[in-house]
């Protein structure tokens, strides 16, 4: 009997770091793609999320990819003595789930916590 | 036209175009139906006299970001200019099949979605040519579930402001103090975009963070 079921990988915050931002965008997008779920340990820039929505947007098709769902937990703002002196925020992104929306499913979200329903039904 | 007065006038051109103040652009995010195009437009007929564009109870009803320059709000004795875009907000999914429970058929159904699409991306490139913006909030709904970090983010990580509005609290299950508890760093307002519930409370917070 074959096992039915999703994959979900679990991406390290060293992995995601070893791509440039185009390289991140485009991994998450052929893995989610292929109906993965991925979990980030420490997600992506907002810079990189902003990007992420944008080529979301041109792949979808009727009857074929509708989007993806992306949870994660807010950041939080580094106000350190070296960030303020820059002058710059300097954002500790979060946990951050990813996958396809019509696998993926927010039940419920806080602060801390994330609840998804994953369905093995497209 | 003499020489030197045609100079003058092209002087006088390029001078006013390098050092023109630009007005503050404030673009307006949140998640579908959370009723940005009802504050856009409230903004607009309280200031203006006119609308912004059509709102409804479907989603994606914005699918094109809408730029109205020069917006005059005067509260408190002093005024400012802003320039208000209204935004399609950001989504991460859009599936035709919701416009068809709407009762649209398939063909119009693909159109709009694909609309959608393209609306979110212009909202997505506003982000990058904005000074601040406005996130609306539905207060009937749970704060984390409905918002979209995005936008946040993006703004914390630049230093602009942002305004949370705790929207349609004319309703009787509006909670906006969950949502003012979601977000403590940013300053938040509750009203009734529909109404005006509490609109010139709104005003002075905008004169004050994007003034």
């Amino acid at each position: 009997m074959s096992m039915q079921g999703f994959q979900m990988d679990l991406v390290s915050e060293h992995r995601l770091s070893e791509m440039t931002p185009v390289e991140k965008v485009r991994f998450i997008i052929d893995e989610v793609k292929s109906g993965k779920i991925l979990v980030l340990e420490k997600g992506l820039s907002p810079e990189e999320e902003a990007s992420l929505i944008e080529m979301t947007m041109t792949l979808i098709e009727p009857d074929g990819f509708s989007g993806i769902e992306m949870e994660s937990y807010p950041s939080e703002v580094d106000n350190s003595f070296i960030g303020k002196l820059l002058k710059k925020n300097s954002l500790k992104t979060r946990l951050t789930v990813i996958g396809p929306a019509d696998q993926l499913k927010t039940l419920k979200k806080d602060r801390n916590m994330i609840s998804a329903l994953i369905s093995t039904n497209k | 036209m003499g020489v030197i007065k045609k100079f003058k006038r092209n002087f006088s051109d390029v001078f006013k175009r390098l050092f023109k103040k630009q007005n503050a652009r404030i673009g307006i995010y949140g998640p579908p139906n959370a009723g940005k195009t009802t504050l856009a437009n409230r903004i607009l007929r309280d200031w203006t006299g006119d609308a912004m564009g059509s709102v409804s109870n479907i989603a994606h009803e914005t699918r094109r970001a809408r730029r109205r320059e020069g917006v005059t709000i005067k509260t408190n004795g002093s005024s400012i200019t802003l320039d208000i875009i209204d935004t399609p907000g950001l989504a991460t999914k859009i599936d035709f099949h919701e416009f068809m429970e709407q009762g649209m058929d398939e063909a119009e159904s693909k159109r709009r979605a694909k609309e959608a699409t393209e609306g979110v991306i212009e909202a997505v490139k506003w982000l990058e040519n904005l000074d601040g913006v406005i996130l609306v909030m539905d207060a009937t709904e749970d704060p984390f579930t409905q918002v979209n970090v995005t936008v946040i983010g993006n703004m914390e990580a630049r230093s602009l402001p942002l305004l949370i509005v705790a929207n349609k609290v004319d309703l009787a299950d509006a909670a906006p103090a969950t949502i003012r508890d979601a977000f403590p760093q940013h300053p938040m307002v509750s009203i009734s975009a529909l109404e005006g519930k509490n609109i010139d409370t709104f005003y002075e917070e905008l004169a004050k963070r994007f003034g």
